[in-house]
This record gives structure tokens, C-alpha cells and sequence, in this order.
């Protein structure tokens, strides 16, 4: 796979999502067979692992909301956690939502699509997103993230622990290799470097995804750039 | 469990509504032209924020792991190489050598 598979020229398409999405579908396979180990030891009955992958799709606040509950926290901090670890989307959401068409409810189901790396391949240099990336990045992903938890809970006694292998530095691994192909010009990478600087700050301090949320902000700096 | 329905309900209906929000609200909007470029940097400063979160905090606590050490190993591989999989495979193998020490 070469680095460029990271980049696309607008308007490639579903197809070239698809293509791009698939390295992301396999770490999601892995990720998410640990996430059905992990429901399992907080109790959640299998199946109800496979549906919560199924009708909620968002990795980081599963595993958030799986935790709390194992910790006997009560079921509204766990929402809150999952509220909280999501909220990063609603920035993402915005970005996206004058790219997309149709009534509102055609846009809200088209929005579930956006995850992390679909929505950082579809963003475009003018900001504008192609959708129709977005949703073949998105697809093989979702099929791989209900497969592994199905994986995760059916297999737990062969999987153990699958952090032994290193697999939990594959995302963000991936997030970094997504970062360095794209943040090729000064500004970008100046806005990578504050970005990370604000969510390191508040990390000790705010619940798990208000610093990534909060990161965002960086990019405002786009607003001076475009002044001049 | 008996919430765990009530927790799967829960966060479906947020993440939906989360998710849902911004197409909702912006779609079809033309946006000011200023604003296209702090959208094009909204990438790099939230892949950032994930990369650092991902590697670095473990909950409020940030330190310095197998983990940590294995994806900044990762990212001097892609600088290099510019080559996904070897960014990926070289996170997975120095973090998994590191813990086996």
C-alpha cells in the first residue's frame, strides 16, 4: 500500500473508500475482538456485546461506557463517559454537514458514517468532504468491527490478553502514519503540534474526550491564515 | 446484566444524535470561504489529539509506555519510509518486545 492511499484526488469515490478503509476494517477486527473480551469481563451478556457493536459503531466510547459499568459506576456516568468520548463527532459532524445534501433525516443517517480515519481520508484540501469516500471508507470497517466483537466474545480463552501482542498500538500507529501523510505543510503541522499540546494539557484534568474535542479548537488558527 | 440493554439504548440514541448533529444542522449550508481552511485543519489537529490521548494518557494520568514508545518508534519508521505497514508492524513489534522484557 503505498503512502498516497491516504490522499485522494476529489471525487474518486466509494470504491476508492472502500480500497482505503479496508487497512482500518483489519486493526478494527483486533480492536474490537478486545472490546468483546473486555464486555465480557464486565458482565455484559455476549450477545449484548455484538448489538452494542452493531447499533452504536464508536470504539472508544464502547470500551468508555463498558468500563465505568464494570467499575460499578451507575449507568449515567456511563453515558456520560460515552457522551463525552463521542463528542470529537460532533466537531467532525460539523465540519462535514455542508458537504452533504437531502432532508435532515437523509443527512443524520449519512452522518453516522463519520469515524475517525473515514472522515480524515474524505476531508479534501478546499474542505469540502466526498461523501460518497467517506461511506466506502466507513462500510468494510463496519462489517470488521461487528465480526470482531462476535470474534472477541466466541473466542475469548484463545484471544487472553491481546495487548501481550502490541495490538493496541496499531490505532494509533495508524492515526500518526494518517497525520504524517497528511500534514505535509508548515501549518498543518503547526496546528498537529498544538492540537496535541492542548489535549496533553487537559488530559489530568477533564473527563477522556473533552481534550481530543478540545483539540479541535487548533484549528482556528486557519481563520488568521486566510486574514492575511 | 439487567441495564445492559438500557446501556446499549443509551449510547445507540447518543451517538446517533451526536453523529447526527452537524449534517443536520449545516447541510447543504454554504460555508464562509475563511472557514474551508479551519476545517482542512481540523484533520491534523484532531488526528493529533488522537495519537497523544491514544499513547500517552492512561485515563487522567499521562506516562510513558511500551505503548507510547512503540508508536513514536512508528512515526520516525513512516517519516522514513513513508510506508503504512511497516508504521504499523514496527508499533505493534517494539511495544509487544517492550512489554515482553
Amino acid at each position: 500500500m503505498a503512502d498516497d492511499a491516504f490522499t485522494h484526488a476529489p471525487g474518486t469515490g466509494f470504491r476508492a473508500g472502500l480500497r482505503a478503509g479496508v487497512p482500518f476494517a483489519l486493526a478494527g477486527l483486533v480492536l474490537s475482538a478486545s472490546f468483546g473480551v473486555v464486555a465480557h469481563q464486565a458482565g455484559l451478556p455476549n450477545i449484548a456485546a455484538i448489538v452494542m457493536s452493531l447499533v452504536v459503531f464508536a470504539g472508544s466510547a464502547q470500551f468508555a461506557a463498558v468500563a465505568i459499568i464494570a467499575a460499578g459506576g451507575s449507568l449515567g456516568a456511563a453515558l456520560i463517559a460515552a457522551a463525552l468520548m463521542n463528542s470529537r463527532f460532533l466537531a467532525m459532524g460539523i465540519a462535514l454537514g455542508p458537504s452533504l445534501s437531502g432532508g435532515p433525516f437523509k443527512r443524520a443517517v449519512q452522518g453516522q458514517a463519520v469515524v475517525d480515519a473515514s472522515w480524515a481520508m474524505a476531508l479534501s484540501s478546499d474542505g469540502s468532504f466526498d461523501r460518497y469516500f467517506l461511506f466506502g471508507a466507513t462500510a468494510p470497517q463496519y462489517v470488521t468491527w461487528t465480526l470482531g466483537t462476535v470474534i472477541g466474545v466466541v473466542g475469548r480463552g484463545l484471544i487472553g490478553d491481546p495487548n501481550r501482542f502490541g495490538l493496541d498500538a496499531i490505532f494509533p500507529a495508524f492515526f500518526l502514519a494518517l497525520l504524517i501523510s497528511q500534514a505535509r505543510d508548515p501549518e498543518s503541522r503547526g496546528v498537529a503540534v498544538a492540537g496535541a499540546i492542548i489535549a496533553l494539557a487537559l488530559t489530568p484534568f477533564t473527563p477522556a474526550g473533552v481534550p481530543i474535542l478540545a483539540a479541535s479548537t487548533a484549528a482556528l488558527w486557519g481563520l488568521r491564515s486566510r486574514a492575511r | 446484566m439487567s441495564s445492559a440493554w438500557e446501556l446499549i439504548a443509551g449510547c445507540a440514541v447518543l451517538t446517533f444524535a451526536i453523529k447526527a448533529a452537524g449534517p443536520v444542522a449545516l447541510g447543504g449550508r454554504e460555508l464562509p470561504a475563511r472557514f474551508s481552511s479551519v476545517i482542512t485543519l481540523m484533520a491534523p489537529a484532531l488526528l493529533a489529539a488522537l495519537v497523544v490521548t491514544h499513547s500517552l494518557a492512561n485515563g487522567r494520568h499521562l506516562e510513558v509506555g511500551a505503548q507510547a514508545i512503540g508508536v513514536l518508534a512508528s512515526g520516525a519508521v513512516m517519516f522514513k519510509t513513508r510506508s503504512i505497514p511497516l508504521c504499523v508492524v514496527t508499533a505493534a513489534l517494539v511495544t509487544a518486545l517492550l512489554r515482553a522484557l
